[in-house]
């Protein structure tokens, strides 16, 4: 029965093509109504992932998601309507649901067969770096939405992977700017248990040497009351000592939530709360921004969080090299995502672009509070010989990832 | 000699600037729009001093005058309407309302029509100016910003600064004609003189597309590159042309500083420095002022176009958009 819907679609689409084909290439008398050709855009997420848990959506901790990110790539193919016209193509968006992690590739090989070619993946980690190494097809190419890990640019990077989201390198490099801007030297580093609270942490204190801020002291924290535990669950306690901000490595945030105000001396805090390096938010008031975030909390009732700005900025890609183009060859469409005439509005300011040596989108960071934007990295004054966005993250000469 | 001339000029200067006002008809007020402030400022054109903040609807943007120069209209917005200021009573006398975030407007030439960018929609608005009634809305791509009313009223053109597109509206059926790809975020236009060229601004392509308007197409890009700027930090968005077709004054965005361009050759003769995130220029009558608004510094530049340098610089409201000079 599906196929046959499926094949009942695709035969009045060719017929579409047929009566349209020629006519929608001239810029005279085109409407958006004779767009015919479809090209599709797929979007796989993972039901079961715990980042979108009810009870940790709703606690908002800085940083996090507040929803599943297709919402900002729906937003965008909203705005895309008119990339296609000269080509004739309208762009839609093939929104799969994993049921678990085995059924990832499942999704994706589905989509494979009915002609995707691009794919965004909003998927934990671990599940990417498995997925991006099991592609077979060539002609495939996948945008990591969600995903901080640095690895996943480096050690484990991929040909066919393209970064929307900045790294957890990107992120801490804006930070250290921040602190080193403004004197604050000396940081004391609490860090959670888990493997991504390390991967915080360490991606901090590379920052951290590359910035010269000096590390005080790292001490490990628990989720926990047990007054044995005291030192790794007392903030006042854990807090003691000199040093001008605490950075907060927890990657699940209710550690951090706790941790403003009950501090031992009134220190600021910088990390998983207080100040932390963002992609997008809310309350940023320039370039556009405004008007993006109006778009989408109309549509979402939410405002929109780094991860459904880095999908809403996967499919802007794609349709923008669709239009600059002119083709819809996955080959001519790829190559020209990493050109140097590739020039993306993230509506943060500055023109961005991929980075060709591991397909990370170079773009400013903005350093927010719960309410506000205190300022954009790259921070004035911290300048690159070829481009100043290239101050956050892993630079080429230090890049491990090899195509 | 070069003393003796100098002083000569400079009387002469004087002269000018005595005599101006007693030809010219207008009040001689400057308007300028503050969208944090929620207010036009209106300075005296003589001193540049503040004569009186005009409070609006909430983030007043584009300014234009109707045809006779009695009223300033206003789009503001987040106030959902375009305010009508009287220039005598220096107030709002009257209102359209019920526009939702209107950006940039333009009359048709008749004056029967405002074409209206709805920023919010992804629309072009047409209101009748008599019934203040919107009378179609025209889907655009995301982000319309600027519009122009073609002089013969034929066309409207529209940016779409997220669709990279200039559309191009059919007057007598309210349906689109033309979508032009331009570069990457355009905003602003001018029309030469001849009406034989449409030149648009693009903010994140460092550039201007000229579109032959007969044939709906770009004929020709002008990339811009003050010395010492990277792309990414030059980003043109205000324009405005000289009467005689033959100079452009074009700002230039983050880079602080406002290209004139030489129409004919298309070459910048000179990159003039001025405030924080240029913005939107103007011209004064006998065109030997230009108004630059800077929306990061929050003031005016306000340059000699003879001497092509900044003479003054006015402090106005919190993140100014476009100025308005009624001389």
């Amino acid at each position: 029965m599906k196929r046959n819907v499926y094949l009942l679609v695709l035969s009045s689409i060719f017929l579409l093509i047929g009566f349209n084909g020629y006519a929608a290439g001239q810029t005279t008398a085109t409407t958006l109504s004779n767009q015919s050709k479809l090209f599709n855009i797929g979007f796989v997420e993972l039901k079961s992932d715990p980042r979108y848990k009810k009870k940790r959506l709703f606690a908002r901790f800085m940083g996090q998601a507040l929803g599943r990110p297709v919402a900002g790539a729906k937003l965008a193919v909203k705005e895309i309507k008119f990339h296609g016209i000269e080509l004739g193509i309208s762009f839609k968006l093939q929104h799969a649901k994993a049921k678990n992690e085995k059924d990832i590739e499942a999704k994706i090989s589905e989509l494979y067969a009915s002609g995707v070619r691009f794919i965004l993946l909003d998927l934990p980690a671990e599940d990417l770096a498995l997925i991006a190494k099991q592609q077979p097809e060539k002609d495939i190419v996948l945008f990591n939405v969600s995903s901080y890990n640095t690895a996943l640019r480096e050690s484990q990077c991929q040909q066919n992977l393209f970064h929307t989201l900045p790294s957890h390198a990107m992120l801490s490099d804006a930070l250290g700017q921040y602190l080193i801007s403004k004197k604050w030297r000396k940081v004391l580093v609490l860090e959670g248990p888990l493997a991504e609270d390390k991967l915080l942490s360490s991606s901090f204190s590379a920052s951290a040497k590359r910035y010269g801020l000096k590390i005080s002291d790292t001490r490990p924290f628990i989720l926990s009351n047990d007054p044995r535990e005291r030192e790794k669950n007392n903030v006042a306690l854990m807090t003691n000592g000199d040093h001008d901000v605490i950075y907060i490595a927890d990657s699940q945030g209710e550690f951090a939530r706790n941790t403003p105000y009950k501090t031992l001396k009134p220190n600021l805090i910088v990390g998983s709360e207080g100040m932390t390096a963002s992609a997008w938010h809310w309350a940023w008031d320039r370039h556009g921004a405004p008007q993006l975030e109006k778009r989408f909390e109309k549509k979402n009732k939410r405002p929109m969080a780094n991860t459904d700005w880095a999908a809403w900025m996967a499919v802007k890609a794609i349709a923008g090299a669709v239009q600059s183009t002119k083709s819809t060859e996955t080959k001519t469409i790829t190559e020209y995502l990493t050109s140097d005439d590739n020039l993306l509005d993230t509506f943060k300011g500055y023109a961005s672009s991929f980075r060709p040596w591991n397909n990370q989108l170079r773009q400013p960071i903005l350093l927010t509070t719960h309410s506000w934007v205190v300022d954009r990295a790259p921070i004035k004054g911290f300048l690159h010989q070829k481009n100043n966005l290239d101050t956050l993250g892993i630079d080429q000469r230090n890049s491990k990832c090899q195509f | 000699m070069i003393k003796l001339l100098l002083k000569h000029f400079a009387i002469l200067l004087v002269l000018l600037n005595f005599a101006a006002p007693a030809f010219a008809k207008g009040s001689g007020y400057i308007f300028v729009s503050s969208e944090k402030d929620n207010a036009v400022t209106v300075l005296n054109s003589k001193d540049y001093s503040l004569v009186k903040t005009i409070n609006t609807s909430d983030r007043p943007r584009h300014l234009a005058f109707n045809a006779d120069k009695t009223k300033v209209y206003a789009s503001c917005g987040d106030g959902g309407s375009i305010d009508i200021i009287d220039i005598k009573t220096l107030e709002v006398s009257d209102q359209l309302e019920d526009i939702d975030d209107p950006e940039a407007f333009d009359f048709s030439p008749d004056g029967k029509y405002i074409y209206i960018s709805l920023e919010d929609d992804g629309a072009l608005g047409v209101v009748e100016t008599a019934s203040k009634k919107m009378i179609h809305s025209i889907e655009v791509g995301e982000e319309p910003e600027g519009v122009l009313a073609s002089p013969d009223g034929t066309s409207v053109y529209v940016t779409s600064e997220v669709a990279n597109m200039v559309h191009v509206v059919d007057t007598s059926s309210w349906e689109l004609k033309a979508n032009i790809q331009v570069g990457k975020r355009p905003r602003r236009f001018a029309m030469t003189p001849d009406n034989k060229e449409l030149w648009v601004t693009s903010e994140l392509d460092s550039s201007v597309s000229i579109i032959d308007p007969k044939l709906n197409k770009v004929k020709q890009l002008v990339k811009f590159s003050p010395k010492g700027f990277r792309p990414e930090d030059v980003t043109p968005v205000g324009i405005i042309m000289t009467a005689d077709g033959q100079t452009a004054y074009i700002t230039m965005g983050r880079a602080n500083r406002v290209a004139i361009v030489d129409i004919p050759s298309r070459k910048v003769k000179k990159y003039i420095l001025v405030g924080e995130r240029a913005w939107n220029a103007e011209l004064n009558k006998d065109e030997s002022r230009l108004f630059v608004v800077n929306g990061l510094s929050d003031d005016v530049s306000v340059i000699d176009t003879s001497r092509q340098r900044v003479i003054k610089s006015v402090p106005v409201g919190r993140v100014p958009y476009m100025a308005l000079i009624d001389d």
